[in-house]
């Protein structure tokens, strides 16, 4: 176990080495053009002399090459670069928003997974019934819903109708503080309906494991043996209906971190979401190269986990090799 | 036991959510009564967050920063009122040198006094070609600044510029913070420290940005105390939370300022604006190059249906960069739409429709592109009324739309639904979209309009400081763009707030084509007043 996440994570280094440089590659072919993007409305009266000054401030008219590499030796000391579009050094950015976004995503992911294996058990354990049509059929037009609308839906119903619940940002509009509190009922209904929009894969895949895994033998044998109905379902079903979903969670990361985007959107939530969009519209290398390691080792660790989680649940299952 | 473990797990994951969830519910009623509905706070909606709070970088340059104060400001009327200055700048008769008087016993919120060194540190800084200020081509009149003694600063120009005075509403920073970091990423770009009726407390990046009255202000300290801005970018989701109460005020667009109308806690504050919108012609273009296309098209559109129909009222009919209720107006250039006349200068010109109703000369047709910025609704729906009103007169425009990548590179033959306007003096809009001297200069004369009469009117208005001479410099720039059209000036539109109605003082100034974040009925915000009941 400790020798598979070691090599994981010894393999790790290249790949985001690969994609540190395909980002620059990708962001030099990209037809926006950082220098519009920095100057914003002030470039549209600029002069083209003004403009062209920018760009060598900006070191935008170096080529790809050298400019990768200065961002990459520059990136192991320690010095992330600055950000052009936040106007301020990328690490303080990142400190600035990461945590935020790290918060909602943990949170939503919980809902998505508790909710969702709770419900798939409940389904499954009688397939056809009231409960598994209701939960199914509500499951397929949440695959369908963007979270942005759900998102739009949440604040009308839980904000307005009920004004049960703040619509947007981290604290009250009118506070400055951060207080747990505050932050804990902000928190609610971004990470609701983050979690709920995730939560039909969840579902799904635990619903038709578990069902699967009902119809099996061994299951049969134990049901024939006496054994009770719940040690059934969460001792037999359930363990090896879990299989497929835990691969899911390795998979779903770059789901969820695409869907936080529009979720923080929608509640202003001032998370690392929004700025990674600006960043890839914007050009801004250091700001995107930056984010795009974080969401590659993001994605690496969510595929070592589920491999990792994969290999408790089924002993038969090894670390590879 | 390894299943143990995954049990384990989950019962954590599964405890540190009660934990939260009892957490959320714990703090009951903590929301809304601390943030709108407080006296002396108030809470706006905007939909653009500012890169940076630096004026170095070009925040604040048009004014009405909260945090700063320029040497000058605007009043209610736009026109000019000393701030840091203590007057008015004295003026050379040959017009090249403005000596500024500065306010004594000001200082900033950190408590060290603002001086002359910090005036000249903020343009000179802002001057340097390091400096990453995208608009610092506004201040290319300068040659110089300097301090006079401790209370009065110089700048010599290098040539006559008439409106230079309305460009020192520019907010000063000060030297003994800013002049000690790297200007383009430095602290001080999100930490601000100013002479401003307000106090940047704190900047949540893509949340809000909260202020503080500055007790200590040289204006007096403000009534409200609090002030936050909430940056929401969707218009929907700003519109729900002005209705949910988190919000006192906040920008929106017409179709939903209009759900508003029945509230009686708020009001709705229509901004006049110089923002106009515009279809380039470009000069090099064989079809509307031609000035019989052009003046045809200028009358063949129906600018009275845009304002009804697109912006529901708000807004007016543009005949020219200049909107029809300015002082600088060229009375008499009002132009009817007059689809008729249109078509008959088409047919004097030679332009002969052909068997599909488009008009051909000489083997040209009479069709042209016109390019829209992609996701700008406002800009589409002119763009697709325009050609719609341009084939009734045989003309076939194509609308396209593109990021401004895209359109850029297209911008010398193709036209551009274009939007600008510049309220403090017309020389900052006219002298760059219709000097042929700046002609494809970056975005500035996007059409290359080239007509030696507006050429040597622009520079007349911009020279003199005569205001006779000046206000018939810019009368001759909308009469000649009614003989040669470069540009089919549609509309200005309003800028629509919605507002609570618990304070005496919102009220709107003219507006400029930019949504900065001094612009809005909270403009004068320090000076508001809680209303007696």
């Amino acid at each position: 176990m400790a020798r598979m996440a070691g090599r994981r994570t010894l393999f790790a280094g290249p790949v985001l080495l690969v994609v540190t440089f395909g980002v620059f590659a990708v962001a030099a072919l990209s037809p926006f053009d950082p220098v519009k993007a920095y100057a914003g409305t002030a470039g549209l009266t600029a002069s083209q002399a003004g403009l062209d000054q920018l760009r060598v401030n900006l070191g935008v008219d170096q080529p790809l090459l050298s400019r990768w590499w200065e961002w990459l030796t520059s990136a192991l000391t320690g010095d992330l670069g600055t950000s052009a579009v936040m106007r301020q050094p990328v690490s303080d950015v990142i400190a600035q928003r990461l945590g935020w976004s790290a918060l909602l995503a943990l949170c939503a992911f919980a809902v998505a997974v508790l909710l969702g294996t709770g419900l798939g058990v409940l389904a499954a354990r009688r397939q056809g019934g009231r409960l598994d049509r209701a939960v199914s059929g509500l499951a397929y037009t949440l695959e369908a819903a963007p979270a942005f609308w759900l998102g739009l839906l949440a604040i009308w119903f839980f904000s307005v109708r009920l004004g049960a619940l703040p619509s947007g940002g981290l604290t009250d509009a009118g506070s400055d503080v951060v207080t747990a509190g505050q932050v804990a009922r902000h928190l609610v209904l971004p990470a609701l309906v983050l979690g709920i929009s995730q939560l039909p894969w969840f579902f799904l895949y635990v619903r038709q494991g578990v069902a699967d895994a009902l119809e099996e033998d061994p299951v049969r044998g134990a049901r024939a043996r006496g054994l009770g109905e719940r040690r059934v379902l969460l001792g037999h079903g359930l363990r090896s209906g879990m299989l497929p979903m835990l691969t899911l969670i390795g998979s779903r990361v770059p789901e969820l971190i695409t869907g936080a985007l529009l979720v923080e959107t929608v509640f202003s939530w001032p998370g690392i979401a929004a700025a990674t969009v600006e960043a890839a519209t914007s050009v801004d290398f250091p700001l995107l190269a930056a984010l795009t390691v974080l969401a590659t080792a993001a994605v690496l660790a969510g595929n070592l986990l589920s491999d990792l989680l994969y290999g408790l649940a089924d002993p038969r299952v090894g670390f590879d090799g | 036991m390894k299943a143990r473990t995954v049990r384990g797990m989950a019962g954590a994951t599964a405890a540190a959510v009660i934990v939260a969830g009892a957490a959320a519910c714990s703090t009951p009623g903590g929301g809304a009564a601390a943030g709108a509905g407080a006296a002396d706070s108030v809470v706006v909606g905007i939909a653009t967050e500012p890169e940076s709070l630096s004026p170095l970088l070009g925040y604040g340059k048009d004014g009405n920063s909260k945090i700063f104060d320029g040497l000058l400001a605007h009043d209610a009327g736009m026109k000019l009122k000393p701030a840091l200055a203590e007057a008015l700048p004295e003026v050379s008769a040959d017009g090249l040198t403005y000596t500024y008087p500065l306010r004594r016993g000001v200082k900033f919120s950190d408590g060290r006094p603002f001086g002359a060194k910090d005036v000249v540190f903020t343009y000179r800084t802002i001057l340097d070609a390091k400096t990453n200020n995208a608009s610092k081509s506004e201040l290319d009149a300068i040659a110089d600044v300097t301090a006079r003694g401790e209370d009065a600063v110089v700048f010599t120009l290098k040539y006559p510029y008439a409106p230079f005075a309305e460009r020192t509403v520019l907010p000063i920073a000060p030297e003994h913070i800013a002049g000690g970091q790297d200007v383009n990423s430095g602290e001080f770009t999100t930490r601000p420290v100013g002479t401003g009726p307000y106090v940047l407390t704190a900047w949540s990046k893509g949340e809000k940005l909260s202020f503080k009255a500055n007790p200590s202000y040289w204006g007096g300290e403000p009534a409200v105390k609090k002030f936050t801005m909430a940056v929401i970018k969707d218009d929907d989701v700003r519109a729900t939370r002005l209705r949910s109460g988190e919000l006192d005020g906040a920008v929106l667009p017409p179709n939903l300022a209009k759900g508003f109308k029945a509230d009686k806690a708020l009001k709705r504050y229509a901004a006049k604006t110089y923002d106009y919108r515009q279809v380039t012609l470009p000069t090099e273009h064989p079809v509307t190059g031609d000035t019989a296309v052009r003046r045809a098209l200028d009358i063949a559109v129906d600018r009275g249906a845009l304002v009804d129909k697109l912006l529901e009222g708000a807004g007016k009919a543009a005949y020219g960069p200049v909107p029809t209720g300015s002082p600088w107006f060229a009375a008499g250039t009002e132009r009817p739409y007059d689809l008729a006349q249109a078509q008959k200068i088409l047919d004097d010109a030679g332009w002969i429709p052909g068997a599909d109703g488009i008009r051909v000369k000489n083997g040209v047709r009479a069709a042209f592109p016109l390019w829209y910025p992609s996701g700008d609704k406002l800009r589409q729906d002119h763009a697709l009324a325009f050609a719609s009103d341009a084939k009734k007169a045989g003309i076939q425009v194509t609308t396209e739309s593109g990021s401004w990548e895209v359109i850029e590179p297209r911008m010398k033959t193709d036209a551009v639904l274009a939007g600008g306007g510049s309220p403090a003096d017309p020389d900052f809009d006219q002298y760059l979209t219709l000097n042929s001297a700046l002609a494809g200069d970056g975005f500035n004369n996007m059409a290359r309009y080239d007509n030696p009469a507006v050429d040597q009117a622009l520079l007349d208005g911009r020279r003199s400081a005569d205001p006779a001479v000046r206000k018939a410099a810019y009368d001759t720039v909308q009469r000649e763009l009614v003989k040669n059209p470069g540009y089919v000036y549609l509309t200005h539109i309003d800028h629509l707030y919605v507002v609570g109605d618990r304070w005496d003082g919102p009220s709107t100034q003219t507006e400029p084509h930019d949504h900065g974040l001094g612009t809005g009925p909270w403009w004068n915000v320090e000076s508001w007043k809680p209303k007696q009941k």
